[in-house]
Protein backbone atom coordinates (compact mmCIF):
# COMPACT_ATOMS: atom_id res chain seq x y z
CA UNK A 1 0.00 0.00 0.00
CA UNK A 2 1.16 3.54 -1.08
CA UNK A 3 0.83 6.69 1.34
CA UNK A 4 -0.29 8.55 -1.85
CA UNK A 5 -1.24 7.73 -5.17
CA UNK A 6 -0.92 10.14 -7.85
CA UNK A 7 -2.82 10.31 -10.93
CA UNK A 8 -0.98 12.33 -13.43
CA UNK A 9 2.04 12.95 -14.44
CA UNK A 10 2.31 15.96 -15.78
CA UNK A 11 3.57 19.60 -13.77
CA UNK A 12 1.55 19.17 -11.04
CA UNK A 13 1.42 15.65 -10.59
CA UNK A 14 5.51 15.52 -10.91
CA UNK A 15 5.60 18.41 -8.23
CA UNK A 16 3.24 16.84 -5.38
CA UNK A 17 5.42 13.56 -5.69
CA UNK A 18 7.87 15.86 -4.79
CA UNK A 19 6.94 17.55 -1.71
CA UNK A 20 4.91 14.31 -0.36
CA UNK A 21 8.13 12.73 -1.03
CA UNK A 22 10.25 15.37 0.74
CA UNK A 23 7.61 14.79 3.31
CA UNK A 24 8.55 11.00 3.97
CA UNK A 25 6.07 9.56 2.46
CA UNK A 26 5.60 6.73 -0.43
CA UNK A 27 3.86 7.64 -3.41
CA UNK A 28 2.87 6.04 -6.87
CA UNK A 29 2.31 8.08 -9.64
CA UNK A 30 -0.05 6.31 -12.42
CA UNK A 31 0.29 7.89 -16.07
CA UNK A 32 -1.61 6.83 -19.24
CA UNK A 33 0.75 8.55 -21.51
CA UNK A 34 3.89 9.85 -21.06
CA UNK A 35 5.17 12.06 -17.86
CA UNK A 36 5.77 15.74 -18.22
CA UNK A 37 2.15 16.93 -19.64
CA UNK A 38 1.15 19.48 -21.79
CA UNK A 39 4.84 21.76 -21.27
CA UNK A 40 6.33 19.20 -23.51
CA UNK A 41 4.27 20.72 -26.79
CA UNK A 42 5.99 24.28 -25.46
CA UNK A 43 9.31 24.84 -27.06
CA UNK A 44 10.34 27.88 -24.88
CA UNK A 45 9.07 28.40 -21.34
CA UNK A 46 10.19 31.70 -20.62
CA UNK A 47 7.93 32.91 -17.94
CA UNK A 48 8.55 30.17 -14.65
CA UNK A 49 10.45 32.44 -12.11
CA UNK A 50 13.83 31.76 -11.45
CA UNK A 51 14.50 29.92 -15.08
CA UNK A 52 15.03 32.58 -17.79
CA UNK A 53 14.51 30.19 -20.87
CA UNK A 54 13.96 26.86 -20.55
CA UNK A 55 12.28 23.79 -23.29
CA UNK A 56 9.37 22.31 -22.21
CA UNK A 57 10.72 18.86 -22.77
CA UNK A 58 14.14 19.69 -20.65
CA UNK A 59 11.57 20.97 -18.09
CA UNK A 60 9.89 17.99 -17.83
CA UNK A 61 12.90 16.03 -18.07
CA UNK A 62 14.14 17.66 -15.01
CA UNK A 63 10.66 17.21 -12.92
CA UNK A 64 10.82 13.84 -13.57
CA UNK A 65 14.62 13.48 -12.60
CA UNK A 66 14.06 14.90 -9.52
CA UNK A 67 10.50 13.12 -8.67
CA UNK A 68 12.37 9.58 -9.26
CA UNK A 69 15.40 10.52 -7.88
CA UNK A 70 13.51 10.96 -4.31
CA UNK A 71 11.67 7.43 -4.97
CA UNK A 72 8.89 7.89 -6.59
CA UNK A 73 7.32 4.74 -8.18
CA UNK A 74 5.82 5.79 -12.16
CA UNK A 75 3.85 3.50 -13.59
CA UNK A 76 2.12 3.84 -17.28
CA UNK A 77 -1.25 2.67 -16.11
CA UNK A 78 -4.33 4.15 -17.54
CA UNK A 79 -6.88 4.58 -14.31
CA UNK A 80 -10.46 3.46 -14.75
CA UNK A 81 -11.87 4.76 -11.22
CA UNK A 82 -11.28 5.58 -7.57
CA UNK A 83 -13.13 4.45 -4.41
CA UNK A 84 -13.34 6.03 -1.33
CA UNK A 85 -12.94 4.71 1.79
CA UNK A 86 -10.81 4.22 5.25
CA UNK A 87 -8.72 2.83 2.78
CA UNK A 88 -8.68 4.25 -0.58
CA UNK A 89 -8.59 2.35 -4.03
CA UNK A 90 -7.75 2.81 -7.33
CA UNK A 91 -8.14 0.64 -10.04
CA UNK A 92 -6.26 0.99 -13.13
CA UNK A 93 -5.45 -1.13 -16.48
CA UNK A 94 -2.98 -3.10 -14.46
CA UNK A 95 -4.70 -3.82 -11.54
CA UNK A 96 -6.25 -2.53 -8.34
CA UNK A 97 -4.04 -0.35 -6.11
CA UNK A 98 -4.25 0.89 -1.99
CA UNK A 99 -3.36 4.32 -0.53
CA UNK A 100 -4.10 6.71 2.02
CA UNK A 101 -4.71 9.38 0.06
CA UNK A 102 -5.10 10.73 -3.52
CA UNK A 103 -4.16 13.27 -5.51
CA UNK A 104 -5.83 13.86 -9.08
CA UNK A 105 -3.57 15.45 -11.25
CA UNK A 106 -5.27 14.88 -14.60
CA UNK A 107 -4.45 17.77 -16.73
CA UNK A 108 -6.02 18.89 -19.65
CA UNK A 109 -6.19 18.12 -23.52
CA UNK A 110 -6.29 19.93 -26.57
CA UNK A 111 -9.95 20.72 -26.98
CA UNK A 112 -11.03 19.08 -30.72
CA UNK A 113 -13.15 21.31 -33.12
CA UNK A 114 -15.96 18.53 -32.99
CA UNK A 115 -16.52 18.12 -36.63
CA UNK A 116 -16.47 15.50 -39.29
CA UNK A 117 -13.15 13.75 -40.00
CA UNK A 118 -11.25 15.68 -38.03
CA UNK A 119 -9.78 12.70 -36.44
CA UNK A 120 -8.98 10.84 -39.51
CA UNK A 121 -7.05 14.21 -41.10
CA UNK A 122 -4.73 14.26 -37.92
CA UNK A 123 -1.42 13.49 -39.74
CA UNK A 124 -3.15 14.96 -42.99
CA UNK A 125 -3.41 18.35 -42.78
CA UNK A 126 -4.55 18.92 -39.35
CA UNK A 127 -2.50 19.80 -36.19
CA UNK A 128 -2.83 20.73 -33.06
CA UNK A 129 1.22 21.76 -32.72
CA UNK A 130 2.39 24.17 -34.43
CA UNK A 131 5.78 24.30 -33.25
CA UNK A 132 6.18 20.32 -34.36
CA UNK A 133 4.53 20.38 -37.42
CA UNK A 134 4.88 23.52 -38.72
CA UNK A 135 8.04 23.90 -40.65
CA UNK A 136 6.05 20.83 -43.16
CA UNK A 137 4.17 23.28 -44.53
CA UNK A 138 6.94 25.61 -45.43
CA UNK A 139 5.68 28.14 -48.13
CA UNK A 140 1.72 26.97 -48.23
CA UNK A 141 -1.19 28.69 -46.90
CA UNK A 142 -2.84 27.31 -43.71
CA UNK A 143 -5.07 28.52 -41.49
CA UNK A 144 -4.73 28.57 -37.36
CA UNK A 145 -8.09 28.56 -35.25
CA UNK A 146 -8.78 30.15 -31.73
CA UNK A 147 -8.31 33.67 -30.09
CA UNK A 148 -5.89 32.56 -27.03
CA UNK A 149 -2.36 33.29 -26.64
CA UNK A 150 -1.54 29.37 -28.09
CA UNK A 151 -3.14 30.81 -31.79
CA UNK A 152 -1.64 34.00 -31.59
CA UNK A 153 1.86 32.35 -30.85
CA UNK A 154 1.20 29.70 -33.50
CA UNK A 155 0.09 32.23 -36.36
CA UNK A 156 3.04 34.31 -35.44
CA UNK A 157 5.34 31.10 -35.43
CA UNK A 158 3.46 29.98 -38.70
CA UNK A 159 3.70 33.35 -40.55
CA UNK A 160 7.64 32.83 -40.40
CA UNK A 161 7.23 29.20 -42.64
CA UNK A 162 4.00 29.24 -44.65
CA UNK A 163 3.24 31.71 -47.93
CA UNK A 164 -0.23 32.63 -45.98
CA UNK A 165 -1.52 32.63 -42.57
CA UNK A 166 -5.63 33.00 -42.05
CA UNK A 167 -6.09 33.18 -37.97
CA UNK A 168 -9.88 32.21 -37.79
CA UNK A 169 -11.87 33.05 -34.66
CA UNK A 170 -15.35 33.06 -33.86
CA UNK A 171 -14.80 36.52 -32.18
CA UNK A 172 -13.71 40.16 -32.91
CA UNK A 173 -11.55 40.42 -30.11
CA UNK A 174 -8.90 38.05 -28.89
CA UNK A 175 -8.60 36.45 -25.57
CA UNK A 176 -4.55 36.66 -26.08
CA UNK A 177 -2.07 39.02 -24.90
CA UNK A 178 -2.71 42.31 -26.82
CA UNK A 179 0.80 42.98 -27.69
CA UNK A 180 0.80 39.70 -29.58
CA UNK A 181 -2.11 40.87 -31.60
CA UNK A 182 -0.38 44.25 -32.66
CA UNK A 183 2.68 41.99 -33.82
CA UNK A 184 0.34 39.89 -35.85
CA UNK A 185 -0.74 43.14 -37.35
CA UNK A 186 2.54 43.86 -38.80
CA UNK A 187 2.88 40.56 -40.47
CA UNK A 188 1.95 40.57 -44.10
CA UNK A 189 0.87 37.24 -44.98
CA UNK A 190 -1.16 37.06 -41.63
CA UNK A 191 -5.09 37.44 -42.81
CA UNK A 192 -7.63 37.87 -39.80
CA UNK A 193 -10.85 36.13 -40.55
CA UNK A 194 -12.81 37.30 -37.30
CA UNK A 195 -16.25 36.35 -36.34
CA UNK A 196 -16.16 33.30 -37.95
CA UNK A 197 -16.71 29.59 -37.43
CA UNK A 198 -15.37 26.48 -39.28
CA UNK A 199 -18.27 25.10 -40.29
CA UNK A 200 -16.85 21.78 -43.14
CA UNK A 201 -13.64 20.32 -43.32
CA UNK A 202 -12.79 19.71 -47.29
CA UNK A 203 -10.48 17.68 -49.34
CA UNK A 204 -10.30 13.99 -50.18
CA UNK A 205 -7.10 11.81 -48.65
CA UNK A 206 -5.29 15.46 -47.28
CA UNK A 207 -6.85 18.64 -46.42
CA UNK A 208 -7.61 20.99 -48.83
CA UNK A 209 -9.55 23.76 -47.32
CA UNK A 210 -11.78 24.75 -44.49
CA UNK A 211 -15.41 26.05 -45.11
CA UNK A 212 -15.88 29.43 -43.03
CA UNK A 213 -19.13 31.15 -42.00
CA UNK A 214 -19.08 34.85 -41.01
CA UNK A 215 -21.29 34.90 -38.46
CA UNK A 216 -22.17 38.91 -39.23
CA UNK A 217 -23.08 38.69 -43.07
CA UNK A 218 -23.95 35.15 -42.96
CA UNK A 219 -21.74 34.48 -45.49
CA UNK A 220 -20.06 30.83 -45.89
CA UNK A 221 -16.90 31.05 -48.27
CA UNK A 222 -14.20 27.97 -48.67
CA UNK A 223 -10.90 28.42 -47.98
CA UNK A 224 -7.90 26.78 -49.12
CA UNK A 225 -5.13 25.68 -47.14
CA UNK A 226 -2.92 22.78 -46.67
CA UNK A 227 -2.97 22.81 -42.81
CA UNK A 228 -5.19 23.44 -39.66
CA UNK A 229 -3.78 24.48 -36.65
CA UNK A 230 -6.29 24.12 -34.05
CA UNK A 231 -5.26 25.90 -30.90
CA UNK A 232 -9.25 26.53 -29.46
CA UNK A 233 -7.91 25.47 -25.89
CA UNK A 234 -8.14 22.58 -23.31
CA UNK A 235 -10.52 20.58 -21.90
CA UNK A 236 -9.96 17.96 -18.72
CA UNK A 237 -10.63 14.11 -18.71
CA UNK A 238 -12.30 13.51 -15.47
CA UNK A 239 -15.13 11.04 -16.51
CA UNK A 240 -13.35 8.43 -14.45
CA UNK A 241 -14.23 9.90 -11.40
CA UNK A 242 -17.58 11.32 -11.30
CA UNK A 243 -20.00 10.75 -9.36
CA UNK A 244 -17.42 10.36 -6.45
CA UNK A 245 -16.50 13.90 -7.17
CA UNK A 246 -17.62 16.30 -7.85
CA UNK A 247 -17.04 17.96 -11.49
CA UNK A 248 -18.31 21.20 -13.05
CA UNK A 249 -20.13 21.86 -16.32
CA UNK A 250 -17.41 21.91 -18.39
CA UNK A 251 -16.01 18.69 -16.37
CA UNK A 252 -13.35 20.23 -14.28
CA UNK A 253 -12.64 18.82 -10.67
CA UNK A 254 -14.34 21.56 -8.11
CA UNK A 255 -11.85 22.50 -5.49
CA UNK A 256 -10.29 25.87 -4.48
CA UNK A 257 -7.04 26.91 -3.92
CA UNK A 258 -6.78 24.07 -1.25
CA UNK A 259 -7.18 21.61 -3.33
CA UNK A 260 -10.17 19.64 -1.52
CA UNK A 261 -12.14 17.66 -3.43
CA UNK A 262 -15.70 16.96 -1.92
CA UNK A 263 -14.42 13.90 -0.58
CA UNK A 264 -11.79 13.91 2.45
CA UNK A 265 -8.71 12.80 1.66
CA UNK A 266 -8.95 13.42 -2.53
CA UNK A 267 -7.76 16.16 -3.71
CA UNK A 268 -7.10 17.91 -7.04
CA UNK A 269 -3.97 19.34 -8.20
CA UNK A 270 -3.25 21.78 -11.80
CA UNK A 271 -5.16 22.26 -14.43
CA UNK A 272 -7.87 19.32 -13.77
CA UNK A 273 -9.51 21.40 -11.07
CA UNK A 274 -11.88 24.68 -11.36
CA UNK A 275 -9.49 27.64 -11.57
CA UNK A 276 -9.40 30.84 -13.25
CA UNK A 277 -5.22 30.30 -14.50
CA UNK A 278 -3.70 27.91 -15.66
CA UNK A 279 0.46 28.00 -15.79
CA UNK A 280 2.73 26.00 -15.08
CA UNK A 281 3.75 28.26 -12.18
CA UNK A 282 0.05 27.46 -10.95
CA UNK A 283 0.49 23.47 -11.58
CA UNK A 284 3.28 23.32 -9.71
CA UNK A 285 1.69 25.40 -6.88
CA UNK A 286 -0.85 23.15 -6.44
CA UNK A 287 1.04 20.29 -6.46
CA UNK A 288 2.81 21.61 -3.46
CA UNK A 289 -0.40 22.64 -1.68
CA UNK A 290 -2.47 19.10 -2.48
CA UNK A 291 0.66 17.08 -0.92
CA UNK A 292 1.14 18.93 2.12
CA UNK A 293 -2.45 18.71 2.08
CA UNK A 294 -2.70 14.99 1.71
CA UNK A 295 0.22 14.27 4.08
CA UNK A 296 -1.47 16.20 6.67
CA UNK A 297 -4.64 14.21 6.33
CA UNK A 298 -2.88 10.68 6.73
CA UNK A 299 -0.91 11.87 9.88
CA UNK B 1 17.96 -5.25 -30.97
CA UNK B 2 19.42 -1.94 -31.53
CA UNK B 3 17.54 0.73 -33.04
CA UNK B 4 18.71 1.67 -36.78
CA UNK B 5 19.38 5.33 -37.80
CA UNK B 6 17.85 5.28 -40.97
CA UNK B 7 19.47 7.49 -43.79
CA UNK B 8 18.79 7.84 -47.73
CA UNK B 9 21.50 6.02 -48.17
CA UNK B 10 20.76 3.10 -46.22
CA UNK B 11 16.53 3.31 -45.87
CA UNK B 12 15.78 0.78 -49.22
CA UNK B 13 18.16 -1.98 -47.39
CA UNK B 14 17.14 -1.79 -43.98
CA UNK B 15 13.86 -0.69 -44.62
CA UNK B 16 12.24 -1.45 -48.06
CA UNK B 17 14.22 -4.64 -48.54
CA UNK B 18 13.49 -6.24 -44.98
CA UNK B 19 12.59 -9.37 -44.51
CA UNK B 20 10.62 -8.65 -41.25
CA UNK B 21 8.61 -5.67 -40.48
CA UNK B 22 10.07 -2.00 -39.89
CA UNK B 23 8.65 0.68 -37.43
CA UNK B 24 10.06 3.67 -38.48
CA UNK B 25 9.78 6.43 -36.05
CA UNK B 26 10.11 10.20 -37.99
CA UNK B 27 11.13 12.71 -35.52
CA UNK B 28 13.05 15.94 -34.86
CA UNK B 29 15.26 17.16 -32.05
CA UNK B 30 13.17 20.32 -31.36
CA UNK B 31 9.83 18.11 -30.94
CA UNK B 32 9.15 17.75 -27.50
CA UNK B 33 6.81 15.06 -28.02
CA UNK B 34 9.12 13.21 -30.48
CA UNK B 35 11.62 13.07 -27.62
CA UNK B 36 9.10 11.97 -25.53
CA UNK B 37 8.48 9.23 -27.67
CA UNK B 38 12.14 8.28 -28.68
CA UNK B 39 12.76 6.33 -25.56
CA UNK B 40 9.73 4.24 -25.15
CA UNK B 41 10.36 3.56 -29.23
CA UNK B 42 14.08 2.09 -27.78
CA UNK B 43 12.50 0.18 -25.58
CA UNK B 44 9.99 -1.79 -28.02
CA UNK B 45 13.48 -1.82 -30.33
CA UNK B 46 15.17 -3.75 -27.28
CA UNK B 47 12.32 -6.09 -26.70
CA UNK B 48 12.51 -7.44 -30.46
CA UNK B 49 13.16 -10.88 -30.68
CA UNK B 50 14.07 -10.53 -34.19
CA UNK B 51 10.65 -10.56 -35.74
CA UNK B 52 10.60 -6.75 -36.30
CA UNK B 53 13.26 -4.10 -37.06
CA UNK B 54 13.04 -0.01 -35.27
CA UNK B 55 14.46 2.50 -36.98
CA UNK B 56 14.63 6.23 -36.75
CA UNK B 57 14.45 8.53 -39.12
CA UNK B 58 15.46 12.65 -38.10
CA UNK B 59 13.13 14.82 -40.80
CA UNK B 60 15.31 17.88 -40.39
CA UNK B 61 18.51 15.76 -41.94
CA UNK B 62 16.38 12.90 -44.24
CA UNK B 63 14.12 16.13 -45.64
CA UNK B 64 13.85 14.11 -49.22
CA UNK B 65 12.67 10.77 -47.22
CA UNK B 66 9.83 12.95 -44.83
CA UNK B 67 8.57 14.57 -48.10
CA UNK B 68 8.33 11.48 -49.88
CA UNK B 69 6.08 9.56 -46.98
CA UNK B 70 4.16 12.66 -46.60
CA UNK B 71 4.83 13.42 -43.41
CA UNK B 72 3.07 16.58 -41.86
CA UNK B 73 3.07 15.94 -38.36
CA UNK B 74 5.39 14.96 -35.65
CA UNK B 75 5.96 12.37 -34.02
CA UNK B 76 4.96 9.57 -37.15
CA UNK B 77 5.84 6.37 -36.39
CA UNK B 78 5.11 4.10 -39.80
CA UNK B 79 5.05 0.36 -39.82
CA UNK B 80 7.03 -1.15 -43.03
CA UNK B 81 6.09 -4.30 -44.63
CA UNK B 82 7.58 -5.52 -48.06
CA UNK B 83 8.44 -1.77 -48.73
CA UNK B 84 4.89 -0.75 -47.96
CA UNK B 85 3.16 0.93 -45.31
CA UNK B 86 0.61 -0.93 -43.37
CA UNK B 87 0.17 0.75 -40.25
CA UNK B 88 0.58 4.10 -39.02
CA UNK B 89 0.23 6.89 -36.40
CA UNK B 90 0.91 10.19 -35.41
CA UNK B 91 1.13 12.36 -32.38
CA UNK B 92 2.44 10.81 -28.66
CA UNK B 93 1.10 7.46 -27.94
CA UNK B 94 1.97 4.95 -25.12
CA UNK B 95 4.34 2.28 -25.71
CA UNK B 96 1.50 -0.77 -25.68
CA UNK B 97 -0.09 1.30 -28.47
CA UNK B 98 3.60 0.66 -30.43
CA UNK B 99 3.42 -2.05 -30.10
CA UNK B 100 -0.19 -2.72 -30.89
CA UNK B 101 1.23 -1.18 -34.55
CA UNK B 102 3.54 -4.15 -34.71
CA UNK B 103 1.14 -6.73 -34.93
CA UNK B 104 1.01 -7.05 -38.82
Amino acid sequence: MADIVIIGAGTAGLSAAIYALRAGKSVIIFEQLAYGGQIINTPEVENYPGIKSISGFDFAQGLYEQAVALGAELKFEQVTGIEDGAVKKVKTSGGEYECGAIILATGAKNRPLGLDREQELIGSGISYCATCDGAFFKGRAVAVNGGGNTALEDALFLSNYCSKVYLIHRRDEFRGEAKQVEKLKTKENIEFVLNSTITELVGDDELSGVKVLDKVSGESRLIEVDGLFIAIGQMPENAAFAPLITLDGAGYIVAGEDCKTNVEGIFAAGDCRTKTVRQLTTAAADGAVAALAACAYID
Amino acid sequence: MAVITLTSANFEEEVLKSDVPVLVDFWASWCGPCRMLGPMVEQVADESDGSFKVGKLNVDDEGDLAEKYGIMNIPALKVFKGGEIVKESVGLIPKDKIKELLSV
